[in-house]
């Protein structure tokens, strides 16, 4: 069985911009694939390629196996693709929109007559299904948009960032609602800034930094690999600066410690690297009690994918954003895109 | 949203649509659906109905477009009111023989400006909609816009008729009237098919709209819409030969006037020699056909 998506050697430029310089991706059938990058890392243009909306400077894509630039029809038959910015036409209503998605797919009117009310019901759209969607709230079109992508039960649906902007519930029900998929069978694709989304919904995640992906695999994989294990602890729950530093240098000294942070926006919590052992949070304990400091808390986790980024990038994805926001001219990049491939 | 999305009633899955994914070939395309396809039809239909789905809840541009050609009759009328009679061919005055110039760039103007709304649409990103969709052609976007540009051209035309023969102008008879609405079908196709085109190809509505400004009046004046041909200086007598719409005007223009017409009428006189009502409309469906051949590569680019 070939991969549901295969992207192999990707690059494309927008005039002298280089969006995407070296993307290789390998998509299982059924298996929800994230992509994790920062503002202006290159995951729309990735998208963009796949769906056949801009034509790849060199590369190959496949779905199914079959190559989206010389076959674009197959690929468009099999892909479901949600845009990062929800665009409906305002004066229709969602019913409206539904009927003419299921007819610019070739839906049968038999199978649609069933299928749109299936559709309205599942993303709960019943009592606005009928109103003009220039009337709806943020969360509502999304969900129309949703509902839309995925009418013609599309075999690989892809979203670009799906619940940026959105309130923390709507988020939750769209991550819920993605799992039901993948449980249905629907290999999905989605992209996202948020380290939290990917690591609880993607099965396996590729990071993307300048138009490059640095990192690949499951979300385990990416953290066993860099290795290391975070304890984070309190010692009270607002720590004084000189009892915080001279645990800092006591815990320092401990051999299997890598590095001690003090994060006093956490009120001096202490962050230490420890190299993996089942014993480590015992002999922090040990150690903290030997030189007569109290525990508030502590804790014992595995590495987070923003480590991962951390580790690959020498930044944080936090710091990657900050750096992204104003480097970015929108207004000359949609002249660029406007020019056409 | 106040709940979640929960998989309770209706599950995700349709098997009546997995059923028809399968006996279609879900994805199929060894035999690509055509321009005669049902799902062309399907898809055009869809689109067109969007359309018309929008002029009835904004009928603001229907009520504009009716007026607009109805105050330039008049307006145009009353201004040449008191030319001596027979300047103008054989028009008894020059209210008539305005109609035809007026039902034409009406139409053509209509046309012309189809591209504006997909253009905001590319712009808002809805058109993305329509490209990643498996359409069986592209030329559903075209045809969808033409037919929705060619009934509103019907009803302006039909106003202006109707006004002109109160104005004392007559009414061409059934079959030329049938030939009118021909006649501006086709041109309608033809225009529309370049707005869209230029739709694909401009960066941005700012293009399109000056590209669509510049071509607009000269079009107009550079055709037999206001003024018969040996009215004009020799090179403009040129131009106005090779404008389509002159080859528009002057058949309706011609109808008008003569109820025993026959595709071999002379209706203009051209600076090489005289064309007939047959050859017009065999230049307007070149146009067209021209036209549409002309936008297919525009239209297959990947423009996101
Ligand atoms: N149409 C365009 N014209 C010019 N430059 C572009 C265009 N689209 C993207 N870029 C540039 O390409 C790079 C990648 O952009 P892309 O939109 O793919 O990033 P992204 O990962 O989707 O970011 P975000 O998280 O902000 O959506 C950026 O530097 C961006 O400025
Ligand atoms: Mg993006």
């Amino acid at each position: 069985m070939p991969p549901a998506v295969l992207i192999e050697k990707l690059k494309k430029s927008y005039g002298s911009v280089e969006a995407v310089k070296d993307v290789s991706l390998t998509i299982q059938p059924g298996e929800i694939f994230g992509l994790l990058g920062p503002n202006g890392a290159g995951k729309t243009t990735t998208i963009r390629c796949l769906c056949t909306l801009a034509s790849p400077d060199s590369g190959n894509i496949e779905i199914n196996g079959t190559s989206v630039v010389d076959d674009p029809k197959v690929a468009r038959q099999s892909l479901g693709y949600i845009a990062q910015e929800v665009a409906l036409d305002p004066v229709l209503t969602g019913r409206e929109l539904l009927q003419l998605q299921a007819d610019i797919y070739h839906i049968p009117r038999k199978v649609s007559r069933d299928r749109i009310p299936q559709m309205i019901d599942l993303l709960e759209l019943t009592d606005w299904a009928d109103k003009k969607t220039g009337t709806y709230s943020g969360g509502l079109k999304k969900r129309l948009d949703l509902a839309l992508g995925l009418l013609h039960q599309p075999e690989v649906l892809v979203l670009d960032e799906p619940t940026v902007g959105l309130d923390i519930e709507t988020r939750s029900a769209v991550w819920q609602f993605l799992r039901q998929l993948k449980a249905a069978g629907t290999t999905v694709l989605i992209t996202s800034h948020y380290l939290e989304e990917v690591d609880a919904l993607a099965d396996r995640v590729a990071i993307i930094d300048n138009g490059v992906v640095i990192a690949a695999g499951t979300p385990n994989e990416l953290k066993d690999r860099i290795g290391g294990d975070r304890i984070t602890l309190r010692i009270r729950e607002f720590t004084p600066d000189d009892e915080a530093r001279s645990a800092q240098e006591m815990l320092a000294r401990l051999p299997f410690v890598q590095e001690v942070i003090i994060n006093s926006a956490q009120g001096n919590s202490l962050n230490l690297v420890v190299e993996p052992q089942s014993d480590a949070l015992l002999s922090v304990q040990q150690s903290l009690k030997e030189a007569g400091l109290s525990t508030f808390g502590i804790s014992q986790s595995r590495p987070s994918l923003d480590d991962v980024y951390l580790a690959a990038t020498g930044r944080t994805l936090m710091d990657a954003e900050l750096a992204a926001v104003g480097t970015r001219n929108l207004k000359k990049e949609r002249k660029e895109a406007m020019k056409g491939t | 949203m106040s709940t979640t999305l929960t998989p309770k009633s209706s599950p995700i899955d349709s098997p009546d649509l997995r059923a028809w994914k399968s006996a279609s070939g879900g994805g199929d395309t060894s035999q690509p659906p055509g321009l005669l396809s049902g799902a062309f039809l399907q898809e055009t239909l869809a689109m067109t109905r969007r359309l018309f789905i929008q002029l009835q809840r904004r009928p603001s541009t229907l009520v504009a477009g009716v007026i607009q050609p109805l105050i330039w009759l008049f307006l145009f009328g009353a201004l040449f009111q008191n030319v001596p009679q027979g300047l103008f061919g054989e028009s008894s005055n020059y209210g008539q023989f305005l109609a035809a110039g007026i039902i034409v760039f009406t139409a053509f103007g209509g046309a012309l400006n189809a591209g504006l709304p997909v253009m905001f649409d590319r712009e808002f990103g809805f058109l993305n909609r329509f490209l990643v969709a498996p359409l069986a052609s592209r030329y559903s976007i075209v045809v969808a816009s033409a037919i929705f540009i060619a009934a509103l051209s019907i009803v302006q035309t039909a106003a202006v008729i109707t006004l002109s023969a109160f104005l004392g102008a007559g009414w061409p008879d059934p079959l030329g009237l049938a030939l009118v609405v021909l006649i501006l079908l086709t041109l309608v196709l033809g225009v529309t098919a370049l707005s869209l085109g230029l739709t694909f190809a401009l960066p941005g509505h700012i293009e399109l709209i000056a590209v669509i400004f510049v071509t607009n009046l000269p079009l107009l004046f550079a055709s037999t819409a206001l003024v018969p041909l040996d009215f004009m200086p020799g090179w403009l007598q040129v131009v106005a030969s090779l404008n389509p719409l002159t080859y528009a005007i002057e058949p309706i223009r011609y109808l008008y006037l003569h109820p025993d017409w026959s595709l071999g009428s002379v209706v203009l006189q051209s600076p090489w020699g005289s064309i007939s009502l047959g050859v017009c409309l065999a230049v307007l469906i070149g146009f067209c056909a021209i036209a549409l051949l002309a936008i297919q590569p525009l239209l297959r680019r990947r423009i996101a």
